[in-house]
């Protein structure tokens, strides 16, 4: 410990006092303490893997939401509003709500009365083995690669505020993971998550208050935005006409079909480490609540992200850059603007808990990927591929030690991180290699009776290697990005949102084209699977405030008063 | 969630947010007495002790709604 303890570089930020230490040391030591509390509990393999299934819809909802909110949406979309504007909060709004609520209102039925374990599950039983284990090991690639951006990121918070070495950050957090979902399972994670919810509310929520109490108040921090950026950052639809007239150099055609129709789709829908949350609902209706309670969270998250970003080009006096001029110059990068506003802001005992949220935020999603990869690994790599008739002890214990492996192979990955300019585009880069097919393939399966197993493996497969193919190619010819993002003048989101756009609507072409070449699956194989063929129970004696349709709606009216009144 | 013979989760965010609380109000309280040298910007807000109160009051609701 001792070791671990030298690493520490005297040069940081901010001086943590006692009163700070020891929220921190208070957090870590209540995760540890729920993680073994949770252990006498996770006993079979329902339990570890999915918690029983007999969560409700606001714990399922807020676990959901939570596990998102991790490094992306802490510090990485700060340091995207900061670069961007306000145009990041399109990943709220548009790239989240509307797909949140068609999972919950359409697909979460086919996910939970097909009891399936996992989404390579459901792909098993409306595709076959094939389709189950390409997507499995792609999600498995993806997750452990999220997991390592979640380490960079804590490392990162850690860096510029306390002055940790990268690598013992990445160790203690690392291990922290390791052991409460290791020992807990899913009820461990969610149980934390729910934690980790209400403390970064708890200690985000100030920095976004004073600044704007600091900068006089919305239209002043407007003014002050414009003057110190330009009048491009505060619009969220009016600079989207054209590609070269908004900060992030996007078509609002790359945000409403890129993003909105396909990336967030594919993510809220499809993405397991989410799906996994809700498929832990205790009934139907929980589980169908789940996604509309969390997009009703969502919508606000902006408040404590995207409003501090905003805040830290009007108030911050020195100018951020980007992760690669910052290494080179020594100054501060895009991603450290929450942790500048939390130094400027927060004294004793209000860093603590700041810095205690940013870990949270961190863990989160970090034990979100870690236990999600179990599960996969477990179900549909494990006992698919190797050991078919695993009983339901040997399932538990492979899920504890691919808990542990799956830590291990992303503090590996953790690393990649620091050679890519942008912590989010490299994130919008691996979602739309695998996310946006995978979407063509669940939603054809869930939707299209006649979509058979050749197509939906073909699709799949065509799709992925479509969306890789067309990153290399840009890669190597920085030309083509005239081709696969339409303009010169695209940035990397930008060329992300193309090309998830292309790539999907390549998996779906295949998929029909293949479906339509091959023989259906008999209907008697498709019951519980596929719009149709499935008994989907009523809600029409429930009052209408109890149905999930009408809470949609309501967020739905929000939402779109939302972009109205910041268009 | 709150099975027969379990805690909720909610009891442990109470705890969270009466422990959290109570040390960023007393840290608030001790710099209203003895004021940092070098403060925040909007000190004068006292944001800590305010702050703190808020989630103490919070936290020490949840324990005593959820408690086992």
């Amino acid at each position: 410990m001792n070791r671990l303890l030298s690493l520490a570089v005297p040069t940081h930020l901010v001086h943590l006092a006692p009163v700070d230490a020891v929220i921190v040391v208070f957090y870590f030591a209540l995760v540890l303490v729920i993680g073994f509390y949770l252990k006498r509990r996770a006993n079979t393999s329902e339990d570890y893997f999915l918690a029983g299934r007999e969560m409700t819809a606001w714990i399922a909802g807020l676990s959901f939401l939570s596990a998102n909110l991790g490094a992306l949406e802490l510090m990485g979309w700060a340091g995207a509003a900061y670069q961007y504007g306000i145009l990041a909060a399109h990943w709220y709004w548009i790239g989240a709500i509307p797909a949140m609520l068609f999972l919950g209102l359409v697909m979460m039925p086919f996910y939970y009365i097909s009891k399936t374990h996992s989404v390579p599950g459901y792909l098993k039983l409306r595709y076959g083995e094939s389709s189950r284990v390409l997507s499995a090991i792609s999600f498995a690639f993806m997750t452990v690669l999220m997991s390592g951006i979640n380490m960079y990121s804590m490392a990162l918070v850690m860096k510029v505020v306390l002055g940790w070495d990268i690598n013992f950050s990445i160790l203690i957090s690392s291990i922290t993971v390791a052991v409460y979902v290791g020992l807990g399972g899913l009820r461990s994670a969610i149980f934390n998550e729910v934690l980790q919810f209400v403390l970064i509310w708890a200690g985000a929520l100030l920095i976004p208050i004073l600044g704007l109490i600091e900068a006089g108040g919305w239209s002043n921090l407007r003014l002050q935005i414009e003057r110190n950026a330009s009048t491009e950052y505060t619009h969220l639809w009016g600079t989207l006409g054209s590609f070269n007239s908004n900060p992030m150099g996007i078509h609002w055609t790359g945000i409403v079909f890129g993003l909105g129709a396909i990336i967030s789709f594919g993510y809220w829908t499809t993405d397991f480490l989410v799906v996994q949350r809700v498929l832990s609902a205790k009934d139907l209706r929980a589980a169908k609540m789940a996604p509309v309670i969390g997009a009703a969270f969502k919508m606000f998250v902006p408040f404590i992200v995207i409003l501090p970003g905003l805040i830290g080009i009007a108030v911050l006096p020195m100018k951020l850059v980007g992760e690669g001029v910052a290494v080179a110059s020594g100054g501060h990068s895009y991603n450290e603007v929450l942790p500048l506003l939390l130094a400027r802001y927060c004294g004793p005992g209000l860093l603590g808990l700041g810095v205690t949220a940013l870990m949270a935020g961190f863990m989160s999603g970090m034990a979100g990927n870690v236990s999600a990869f179990s599960t996969v690994w477990t179900y549909d790599i494990y006992k698919a591929l190797f050991h078919k008739n695993a009983n339901d002890q040997q399932l538990v214990r492979m899920g504890r030690w691919s808990t542990i492996g799956g830590v291990a192979i992303s503090i590996g990955t953790a690393y990649l991180v620091i050679h890519f300019l942008s912590i989010m585009d490299y994130v919008q880069a691996l979602f739309s290699f695998f996310i946006a097919p995978l979407f063509g393939t669940v939603l054809l399966g869930m939707l299209w009776k006649r979509a058979t197993a050749a197509g939906g493996f073909w699709g799949l497969l065509a799709g992925t290697v479509s969306s890789i193919a067309m990153w290399a190619w840009v890669k190597v010819d920085p030309s083509a990005l005239r081709y696969v993002a339409l303009s010169p003048y695209a940035r990397d989101m930008a060329e992300n949102m193309y090309r998830a756009l292309w790539s999907w609507i390549l998996c779906v072409i295949v998929t029909v084209v293949v479906s339509l070449l091959t023989a259906p699956k008999p209907a008697s194989e498709l019951k519980g699977l596929v719009y149709g063929e499935t008994e989907i129970p009523s809600e029409g004696e429930l009052p209408f405030y109890h149905r999930p349709v009408f809470w949609a709606g309501a967020v739905a009216v929000v939402f779109i008063l939302l972009n109205i009144l910041f268009w | 969630m709150h099975s027969e013979g379990s805690i909720s989760i909610w009891f442990f965010i109470g705890i969270s947010l009466l422990g959290n609380g109570l040390l960023i109000l007393g840290a608030g309280l001790y710099q209203l007495v003895h004021p940092p040298a070098e403060p925040v910007v909007l000190f004068s807000l006292h944001a800590n002790v305010w702050w703190g109160a808020v989630l103490a009051v919070a936290g020490a609701a949840y324990c005593y709604h959820f408690r086992p």
